[in-house]
């Protein structure tokens, strides 16, 4: 029995076994990809007032609001209508009915936005027949305003839902586009974003550049609320008004290309001028980001800002020597995989492995630009729709010096004998990571930090008596 | 107050806090709450294992939960396929805490997720095939899998696929077990048909069917412990000090070996009966293996379950139970001695599921503490028959308690301490009040057991008596 375990053990990290591993077709195993409505969930937390509400099994409420909750350490609001199996037999009506009456009376909220189970999509129900019944019964008042969305989970990803839901948000609350209505704010869209402290950071720069700006959706005060010894059910958000004027915005500013294209294509078709732009993580992301800003004010860069940007750059060639010719392996969503790449590629860093289990041809070519325009990028492979089990192959049979990835990594990590840098979503074993910024000139501060640390830290461990020296 | 008026009050409570509801959903929720009185029929105060009110902020979850979260995911030769959307799998991956032995990947496949990941040509044209192929794949890449099963998501039951006859077909062709577990979340109205789903699948597929195992005089399975933080270690360190043989533990760091030979034993200890009394049951009915409910949080309640267990034996393990009693006195006592004094008098309100709002109630008290409030996510009438002789009077009982009433009442009941999951975690330690996560330990534990109290009564000190709490308001504020 030892014996067959331990021929196992060293099986798994084999050649035959990774080329066994990848020809695999159907089984998927430890993706880093969740479903729809958690992202629907996410981007709704973020309007002022609003109540998210799951139109489905109340199994999946439940999950959303604990993974959320874990990943955060924040309270998670969420119904649901509690659908069972005379709702799949007869639909899902009356419990949506029910469900929104009672909602709507015990937990007043401004909106609700309700988003759909597999259940539901599958039973095929007709939520914009039930909505309108819902008010003509009156279950809720007629001008109580509900966001819908499909949010089918065998679709797509966490970052579809985002989409589907920003877009219903806007759909229900913005009022038509009119040339005398249009209002002078640019309209920032942060996309599926798991760090409360880049909403802040956006936040900040848009308001010492002087741009008058409203963040869509905003769940910067929800997901990392203050102690103040009481507990809020609605505890902030993009304001109900502003999302009432969001298609009379001078302008969008998308910060994520693949979390919201659904919402860029719905507003560019109601006339609304969107510009779409890399996640701002590392100095020419963040670069663009604020140039961005710029042409929108149509002022110069602010001083403060140029010395900020300095102070990172300050910090990039204090620490260049200790990235520069490591090589990475990396995994999570599009946008954030997009971001990190480009910030290592400015250390001189060299990522090896790419494993994106949500890709898209889109990003599938963004990525290979990306990699292609840098001496640092040659060495790098994108495994599009690969999950973290082939990464675990790819790492123990072509090693790399650390991972990058959110929590679920660790696995991986530990058998390949590496260090994991946690970014993205869940991270359920460290504390405060979502505290710290990764996008912005202050992100580059902190990237550099958690990497170039680990690094000095696993150098000092590892160090013998002879080679364990003060100076690092 | 005495105990009359605070059964008054409470009583005056329940009835402000249900004020708000809409007429239909407060006639509903009054069933489910009640304040416990004397000689009171708990079963016909509380109503229990009832759906739940739609649009009402409710901790349940769904049968899936229950058959893959709780009852099979801890299982750890067997690879558990979440089959449908990829959700369901990732939302349960690896955070129960269901700890194992064995080597990751190699013969323990607990902290993984294995799916069938659908994709919408899968809702149309059925998944069926895709699952033949999953199975086969994960045979092939994990071969020390001794079965594997197959944990149904909503879709697949919707859509009219056939996993019975995928898995009968694979268990012949793979020669091992490949159990069907019908949990579509959209089944029952809480985790608890789950449970009721997941033990029906080791009665139709596994027990009976192991290699065949002489039952020893002093053999014993745990039933109904899942090992959160090791809990299930220590329950069988006291059984074994007592001259027991744990040859069997449902569900936690458990083999295929273990649920297949689950009545081959003198006596079945069961800790959770909510999650796993119908295969207690069912053990004893068909092959007449009789079994006990037992309590191992706090010293008083092992003591009592300790005595019971050894009186189903003969006096050599009689007294080797009494000598582990003995043996474990001072160091108990040294515990209570060291927390009593910090924690006599403070009050508790409970939120949970399975066995421990009515099972730690005693460990509390151990402690000085006060339970005045407890209740069950998914509990059925008997569960709160069993908790009666608990709990003392005047203590609020809740069934599937909303979010709202739960913090109502701790609003009005004020407690010091409020034990319950990660959903409600962070609501009440806004309030500002001290919180445990009684599901997960607190990612602490083990909490069961000598080996438990210990590390139970330091986390509880830690919570109320955090210096923390005193930084909430500023020095400014008004």
């Amino acid at each position: 029995m030892e014996t067959c375990t331990k021929v196992t053990k060293d099986w798994l990290n084999t050649m035959e076994y990774r080329e066994k591993n990848f020809a695999r077709e159907k089984l998927v195993i430890n993706p880093a990809k969740a479903c729809q409505p958690l992202g629907a969930l996410l981007c709704s937390l973020g309007i002022e007032g609003c109540l998210p509400f799951v139109h489905g099994s109340q199994g999946c409420a439940a999950y959303f609001r604990s993974t959320l909750a874990r990943h955060f350490r924040e309270p998670v609001a969420a119904v649901s209508d509690s659908m069972t199996e005379d709702s799949a037999v007869f639909g899902g009506q009356n419990n949506f009915h029910e469900g929104l009456k009672n909602a709507y009376t015990v937990y007043k909220p401004q909106l609700i936005a309700v988003f759909t189970s597999c259940m539901a999509e599958v039973i095929g129900d007709d939520i914009k027949a039930y909505l309108g019944n819902a008010k003509k019964q009156g279950s809720i008042p007629k001008e109580f305003p509900v966001a819908l969305a499909n949010t089918p989970s065998f679709k797509g990803s966490h970052i579809m839902g985002y989409d589907s839901m920003l877009k219903g948000l806007i759909d229900c609350l913005g009022e038509p586009r009119e040339e005398d209505k249009l209002n002078d704010r640019l309209y920032v869209v942060p996309g599926f974003d798991t760090y409360p402290s880049n909403l802040r950071e956006y936040k900040r720069y848009l308001k010492s550049m002087g741009a008058p700006f409203t963040l869509i959706p905003d769940y910067s005060e929800v997901l990392d609320s203050p102690n103040l010894g009481t507990y809020e059910l609605f505890p902030g958000g993009t304001p109900i008004q502003e999302m009432k004027e969001s298609l009379n915005a001078k302008s969008y500013l998308c910060l994520q290309s693949y979390s919201t294209p659904a919402t860029s294509k719905y507003l560019e078709g109601k006339g609304v001028p969107v510009e779409t732009i890399p996640m701002p993580i590392g100095v020419g992301g963040t670069d663009r980001f604020i140039e961005a800003i710029a042409k929108f004010t149509g002022q110069d860069v602010p001083e403060e800002i140029t010395r900020e940007r300095g102070r990172a750059v300050d910090a990039m060639t204090d620490a260049h020597q200790y990235i520069h010719g490591k090589k990475f392996a990396l995994f999570g969503d599009p946008d954030i995989l997009i971001g990190i790449v480009s910030f290592l590629l400015e250390m001189g860093g060299e990522p090896v492995h790419i494993v994106c289990t949500n890709s898209t041809p889109a990003f599938k070519k963004a990525m290979e630009k990306l990699l292609a325009s840098s001496p640092y990028g040659q060495g790098a492979t994108l495994y599009p729709g690969k999950d973290l089990w082939h990464l675990r192959s790819l790492l123990v049979t072509e090693p790399v010096d650390m991972l990058i990835g959110d929590g679920h990594g660790k696995y991986a990590a530990r058998d390949a004998d590496i260090p994991l840098i946690r970014i993205g979503l869940p991270i359920y074993d460290r504390v405060n990571l979502h505290r710290y910024p990764i996008i912005g000139y202050n992100g580059v501060i902190n990237l550099i930090t958690m990497i170039a640390n680990t690094f000095l830290e696993e150098k000092d461990r590892n160090s013998t008596d002879t080679y364990f020296e003060l100076m690092r | 107050m005495s105990v009359l008026e605070t059964t008054d009050f409470r009583k005056q409570v329940v009835e402000e806090v249900l004020e708000v509801y809409p007429e239909k959903a407060q006639k509903n929720r009054r069933k489910h709450i009640t304040v416990k009185e004397n000689n009171e029929c708990s079963s016909c105060a509380v109503k229990s294992n009832a759906k739940t009110v739609p649009g009402l902020m409710t901790a349940r979850g769904c049968a899936y939960a229950g058959a893959k979260g709780v009852v099979w995911g801890p299982v750890k030769d067997i690879t558990h396929i979440s089959h449908g959307p990829v959700g369901c799998g990732f939302y349960s991956w690896a955070n129960r805490r269901n700890l194992a032995e064995g080597e990751i990947g190699v013969d323990n496949f607990v902290p993984f997720l294995f799916t069938t990941d659908f994709q919408e040509s899968d809702i149309i044209y059925g998944g069926d095939k895709k699952l033949e192929k999953v199975i086969e794949e994960v045979v092939e890449l994990f071969p020390n899998t001794k079965g594997v099963s197959v944990l149904s998501e909503c879709p697949v039951g919707l859509i009219g696929d056939d996993i019975e006859s995928v898995a009968r077909r694979m268990t012949e062709k793979l020669k091992m077990p490949v159990i069907p577990v019908r949990c579509e979340g959209f089944r029952g109205i809480s985790q608890s048909l789950g449970h009721h789903i997941a033990n029906d699948a080791i009665r139709d597929h596994l027990i009976g069917k192991g290699p065949k195992r002489d039952v020893g005089p002093y053999d014993v399975g745990i039933i109904g412990d899942y090992n959160i933080g090791g809990d299930a270690w220590a329950s069988k360190k006291i059984l074994e000090e007592i001259g027991l043989n744990v040859v069997n533990i449902w569900t936690g760091d458990s083999t295929v070996e273990m649920l297949q030979n689950g009545h081959l034993v003198k006596l079945n200890l069961i800790h959770c009966y909510r999650s796993m009394n119908y295969m207690a049951r069912h053990m004893e009915e068909t092959y007449g293996t009789p079994w006990l409910e037992f309590n191992f949080f706090g010293p008083t309640k092992i003591r009592e379950s300790v005595l019971k267990i050894a009186a189903m034996f003969d006096d050599y393990i009689m007294e080797k139970a009494h000598a582990v009693l003995e043996k474990y006195e001072a160091e108990m006592q040294k515990v209570v001695e060291t927390y009593r004094p910090r924690l006599e008098g403070k009050k508790v309100m409970l939120y949970v599921g399975g066995l421990r709002p009515r099972h730690v109630v005693g460990a509390y008290e151990d402690l000085g503490m006060e339970v005045i409030g407890t209740g069950y996510e998914f509990a059925h009438g008997e569960d709160y028959d069993k908790t009666m002789a608990n709990i003392k009077d005047g203590t609020l009982i809740y069934d599937d308690v909303t979010a709202y009433e739960l913090e109502e009442f701790v609003n009005r009941l004020k407690p010091d301490l409020v034990g319950s999951g990660i959903k409600e975690k962070y609501v009440f330690e806004k309030m500002g009040l001290p919180f445990r996560q009684m599901h997960s330990w607190d990612y602490s534990g083990p909490y069961h057991g000598y080996q438990g109290f210990p590390i139970f009564a330091r986390d509880m000190d830690m919570a109320i008596n955090s210096p923390t709490w005193k930084s909430i308001k500023a020095p400014w504020a008004k």
